[in-house]
């Protein structure tokens, strides 16, 4: 078994002439968190899809658990969290968990505890047999959270999870993140721009502009830039590459 | 002021999307051209097989502008006619005239009818005075000329021809519309990229839908198929069960093309865009208005429309009581289409995952 749950490697993506990723090489180990920071438009979403196999790089390779990307069987073990509500809101709360849960191999059995599982972690329970058009938008973050995790995939990859989320759900939220790596031994991808959650992580990578401009952990990264916050590593290693 | 800033918001959204821009501008000219090319066509002589070989008959009848066209020993008038693709037979013994007519274009056989009785009449008319000026002008005019029809009766409607393939269409353009716009919410509310992030397989999504709109497509083939020939009284010679089939294979078409299209468009209304561009042209080439009658290349051009297709089996079961292996041409032909719209979907797909 390889050592990395996922390796990125040189990976470049360009969009006609626009270079979205820039030569990024990356590894993660298991059962941990990793933080993807940068602003918008600094290409965390289309690293995600790549890691994902929505699409392929133009240069480079990305392989996930052993598999090169894009590989279908692998999305068996990842779970992933788009960035915006993908729900079908006609559809009840249940129903939406019902019809991803059938995408994947589940049996019966499995796919009713899965989902009262994923439920109940995201406090949904109750909620349940309403329209998703009738949930708030918490609500909905929170259950698409509990799609991701329908078919207790190894990797989550999650796109901004937390956006548009009040203080106290975000704090559930990373609780239960933290909660997933620690008894489950998942390995958790988040992409943020919120840097309070970035000291959450294990490990950091600092993207901007298409280009890896940190890695590290949060209390290395703060001692190489010899600075007391992520915020201000962020400024320092942007001015660097600039 | 608040009036002119919406304004302006307005007219600049529409500029900036240049496909409504073309729509706005050049579907109607579009249309308008396919509408007076349908229309202007040249007029079609009728063609007429006659039994009678009197020159002086027949060079009438040419004058008339008829095809005429002479068979020697006819036994079955009906295989004649369809087999040489004649507009209609003119039967002449000693004591009989017969008018047989294929009746397939109403119009083509109204008026070959009333041009054959003209003929016909005149003849007589000019034999009989020749013969005996005793013999009534009534007489002379009526019975003279017997009419069959090989499809429909005299009493036959306009609509009567008409609606097979109104049935048709109303399967095609709603199918279209509600398969469409089914895959581009998908794509708007972002479920097909979430749908994609899961192991599903492209394929897999194409069948889902072909088959979950394809159930939906039916029942509303059944009810509109029900409702016309019980409700409506439209003439349905044959079986009922083909009227489906065929209807099935509209709809197949037209969920595949919905699809396809689909990931052309950007919004519902884009969608909606397609109406005046794949639809209406389609409509014109149904056969509503007479294919034989329009300049050859659009009628080429008629080869590549499925409704074309659609239209010419749904007419050939109901209204002339074509059995399936009659029409089994047309099946082929629109399952080679939604074939061919299926696996561009396939490939469609892979805008959103490579995989």
């Amino acid at each position: 078994m390889n050592e990395y749950v996922i390796e990125i490697q040189n990976v470049t993506k360009s969009f006609g002439e626009k270079v979205v990723l820039n030569d990024i090489s990356f590894n993660v180990k298991e059962g941990r968190i990793y933080g993807f920071i940068g602003p918008s438009g600094s290409g965390k979403t289309t690293l995600i899809k790549l890691i994902v196999g929505m699409d392929s790089p133009n240069k480079g390779a990305i392989s996930l658990l052993g598999e090169k990307m894009p590989n279908l069987n692998i999305l068996q073990r990842i779970g992933y969290m788009a960035q915006s509500d993908a729900l079908y809101t006609a559809l009840t709360g249940k129903e939406n968990l019902m019809f991803f849960a059938s995408l994947f191999k589940l049996n019966k059995t499995e796919r009713q505890r899965r989902i009262s599982y994923a439920a109940k972690l995201v406090n949904l329970t109750e909620d349940l047999n309403k329209k998703v058009s009738a949930y708030s938008g918490g609500m909905k973050r929170r259950l698409s959270l509990a799609i991701a995790l329908i078919q207790n995939p190894q990797v989550l990859i999650l796109d901004e999870p937390t956006v548009g989320i009040d203080p106290e759900l975000r704090l559930s939220i990373w609780n239960e993140l933290l909660r997933l790596k620690t008894e489950e031994g998942k390995t958790i991808i988040v992409t943020t721009h919120v840097m309070d959650e970035a000291e959450k992580c294990d490990y950091i990578a600092m993207l901007r502009e298409g280009s890896l401009i940190a890695t590290g952990t949060p209390g290395q990264l703060k001692e190489q830039y010899g600075v007391g916050a992520l915020d201000e590593v962020f400024l320092h290693a942007g001015r660097k590459i600039l | 002021m608040r009036v002119v800033a919406l304004i302006k918001r307005i007219l600049i959204q529409i500029f900036r999307d240049k496909r409504t821009m073309a729509l706005l501008f050049v579907a109607p000219l579009l249309v308008l051209t396919l509408m007076s090319l349908v229309f202007n066509g040249n007029t079609v002589s009728p063609v007429l097989g006659v039994s009678n070989d009197n020159e002086q008959l027949i060079e009438k009848l040419e004058l008339a502008d008829i095809e005429v066209k002479h068979y020697d020993n006819v036994f079955d008038i009906k295989e004649v006619i369809i087999d040489n693709n004649l507009d209609g037979f003119l039967l002449m013994d000693e004591n009989q005239t017969s008018l047989t007519l294929l009746n397939d274009d109403l119009s083509i056989a109204k008026s070959l009818e009333m041009k054959v009785k003209q003929v016909i009449n005149q003849q007589k008319l000019l034999q009989f005075i020749g013969a005996s000026a005793a013999i009534p002008n009534e007489a002379v005019t009526q019975d003279l000329i017997t009419t069959n029809y090989i499809y429909g009766t005299g009493e036959t409607q306009l609509f009567d021809t008409f609606s097979p393939i109104l049935v048709g269409f109303f399967v095609f353009f709603f199918v279209f519309l509600i398969a469409g716009i089914g895959l581009l919410n998908e794509r708007t509310t972002g479920t097909l990229e979430r749908l994609l992030a899961t192991p599903i397989k492209r394929g897999e999504i194409v069948t889902g839908y072909i088959l979950g709109y394809g159930l939906l497509a039916l029942i509303q083939t059944v009810i509109i198929v029900l409702f016309s020939i019980n409700v409506l009284d439209i003439v349905l010679v044959g079986s009922f069960w083909n009227v489906v089939l065929i209807n099935i294979i509209i709809a197949l078409v037209a969920l595949s093309l919905g699809i396809l299209l689909s990931s052309f468009a950007s919004s519902e209304f884009q969608m909606l865009q397609f109406i005046p561009l794949v639809i209406v042209p389609q409509v014109f080439f149904s056969g509503i208005f007479s294919i034989e009658a329009m300049a050859d290349w659009l009628q080429v051009l008629a080869r590549f429309m499925p409704l074309y297709y659609a239209s010419d089996a749904l007419k050939g079961v109901m209204y002339k009581g074509l059995k399936l292996t009659d029409i089994s041409y047309d099946l082929y032909i629109l399952l080679a289409f939604a074939i061919v719209f299926i696996v561009l979907n396939v490939f469609a797909l892979k805008k959103h995952r490579r995989i």
